[in-house]
């Protein structure tokens, strides 16, 4: 499905500053993989994302998506086929238009002179529905006017509407208040589950890191530090994680919120 | 002085608010939805003028309306891609294409910074002798403004509601989302500013017209009484999500500023001050709620700075 081939960037190449953000990273995903991405600060993790949706060029290796070479395709055709969600619930929606027209834009529906059918609607009021937090009876209000969590769930809805074929979360739910954070991450396991999508997920957060999905990645300086699925990962736990991280990386994992030990 | 100057100057005021309110419409597009500040918007006006002149003067009083929307369409396409594509500041490519346009528009009039259409055929002139003999032979002005606004009007109405209307919008309110949206946001700011220009050329062409003569000057200061009108607008019709409501609003706010500035010129305000009370307007509509917001924060300084408050 994904296929990522010997990707490295660095960032102010030549510099004092320059820093190697993604090392020779090889990733092969599987159909309907479902991977959480853990790793310290700087690991290269959200970096991974930005190479992936194209946000800047890699310096050197390739991307395939289904098959095709993606490696240079830029941002906004990439989107075609990956959905992505930040860490900011603001990020994702256009807060002074409403509910409706943010799930029209997204939804992408016929030409670029089609206005919003009555199928349209009857679409978007069931799947809004589907998320249980009232907004089918508010779709001709502004997003501004939601909370960060249903801005988040929105923002989930809107890049699943179409389904992806790849679906990016980069810690989506880090930003919100710890219930609002529970709710989505349950739609988006939902979700996925539903459209069998392929789903990479960020998280911080060890325990769902574990408990999501079927792989889990460690990343370390642009690297993949180690790759877990199966039985191997179903026997793992925290302690193990961070057991494992010290013994490859040679030193101890310093993501400040996993060691704070916030939830989600 | 007798009632009917009151109303030749109501309707001189109207002809030259509607014509002006296309500018405003223009503005409304590019200022409003796609958060751009054009300031190409006195040259893109002045091109209007100049090639609808040109044109009519050659004896195509059709033709020149639509030449003068597609000098705008370039005008507008220029500074579009100046900022999407080779890395201009907005605001600084809207300058650049407005100096530019200077020598364009003279270059246009053939060296000349005066054309006269005293005796040319024009879409006005058309209207006044469609109109002769019936009731409204004095309307005809009036008409052909009313005429174009609200073309402009229902096709931006229209226009908004559609995909692309959507995705300009979305532009102004957040590009990262139209990104995600397997939108180029670089695309929707073209064709905004595009649309937008084309208005804008309109608009100095039936003025220009509608007064029979261009000069260089025609659009100086276009934009900042387009944005006094379009704040003015803003006043009545809010910044609410009922574009069709705000469309009117704009129309209306240029309509009262040329009212307003009817009655001053009355009581004898020198005309060549309608440009410092249109910066005033923008100043006092930008400024204004601005300083509002900042009001509890003075307050609070001036109460703890004085040691009234409790300790």
């Amino acid at each position: 499905m994904l296929s990522i081939r010997h990707i490295s960037k660095t960032f102010y190449p030549g510099t004092a500053n320059a820093k190697t953000a993604l090392d020779d990273l090889s990733l092969e995903v599987a159909q309907g993989d479902f991977i959480s991405i853990i790793g310290a600060n700087g690991a290269g993790k959200s970096t991974l994302f930005n190479a992936i949706c194209g946000t800047f060029l890699t310096d050197s290796g390739a991307i395939l998506l289904d098959g095709q070479d993606i490696t240079l395709l830029p941002e906004h055709k990439r989107a075609f086929h990956i959905g992505r969600l930040f860490q900011d619930p603001l990020r994702g929606t256009a807060p002074g238009m409403t509910i409706e027209e943010n799930l029209a834009l997204a939804a992408g529906h016929g030409g670029w002179i089609s206005t919003v059918s009555k199928a349209d609607k009857k679409l978007f009021r069931e799947k809004l529905s589907l998320l249980g937090m009232d907004l089918e009876n508010r779709m001709r209000q502004p997003v501004g006017l939601l909370s960060g969590g249903q801005r988040q769930a929105l923002t989930l809805m809107m890049a699943t509407i179409d389904p992806p074929k790849l679906l990016l979360l980069d810690e989506h739910t880090a930003a919100l208040d710890p219930a609002a954070a529970e709710k989505v991450l349950e739609l988006t396991e939902k979700i996925v589950a539903q459209q069998h999508l392929t789903c990479l997920m960020i998280t911080h957060n060890m325990a769902s890191a574990l408990a999501l999905g079927n792989r889990t990645v460690m990343m370390d300086r642009g690297r993949i530090l180690f790759d877990v699925s199966g039985q191997e990962r179903r026997d793992l736990t925290v302690p193990d994680l961070l057991e494992r991280f010290r013994a490859s990386s040679g030193r101890a994992l310093d993501n400040d919120r996993m060691l704070l030990g916030t939830d989600a | 002085m007798p009632f009917s100057v009151f109303v030749d100057l109501g309707q001189t005021a109207l002809e030259l608010g509607l014509i002006s309110s296309l500018t405003v419409l223009a503005l409304f597009l590019s200022y409003s939805m796609l958060n751009v500040c054009d300031l190409s918007t006195d040259g893109c006006f002045t091109l209007g003028a100049t090639v609808g002149a040109v044109v009519a003067l050659s004896g195509h009083p059709y033709l020149a309306i639509g030449a003068a929307m597609g000098a705008g369409i370039l005008s507008g396409c220029t500074t579009a891609v100046l900022q999407t594509k080779l890395g201009v500041d907005s605001l600084l490519s809207g300058i650049i294409v407005n100096t530019g346009l200077y020598s364009v528009n003279i270059a246009v009039m053939g060296g000349a910074s005066l054309l006269n259409m005293n005796k040319t055929e024009t879409v006005f002139t058309k209207m006044a002798a469609l109109l002769q003999g019936t009731p409204f032979a004095r309307q005809s002005k009036l008409a052909v403004a009313l005429i174009a606004v609200l073309a402009v009007s229902v096709f931006l109405a229209l226009f908004l509601r559609t995909r692309l209307g959507l995705a300009i919008r979305a532009t102004g309110n957040n590009p990262d989302m139209v990104r995600s949206s397997s939108i180029n946001p670089a695309f929707t700011t073209i064709v905004g500013l595009c649309v937008a220009n084309a208005f804008t050329g309109l608009s100095g062409c039936l003025l220009a017209q509608a007064q029979k003569s261009v000069n260089i000057d025609i659009g100086t200061g276009m934009v900042t009484i387009a944005l006094a009108s379009l704040l003015i607008g803003n006043t009545f019709a809010g910044k609410g999500r009922n574009i069709p409501l705000r469309l009117a609003g704009a129309v209306l706010g240029a309509v009262i500023f040329r009212l307003v500035y009817m009655v001053a010129l009355r009581f004898h305000m020198p005309a060549f001050m309608l440009k410092l009370v249109s910066s005033v307007i923008v100043i006092i509509a930008i400024a204004g709620p601005y300083l509002k917001s900042r009001f509890p924060v003075l307050r609070r300084r001036l109460v703890h700075r004085s040691g009234k408050e409790a300790r």
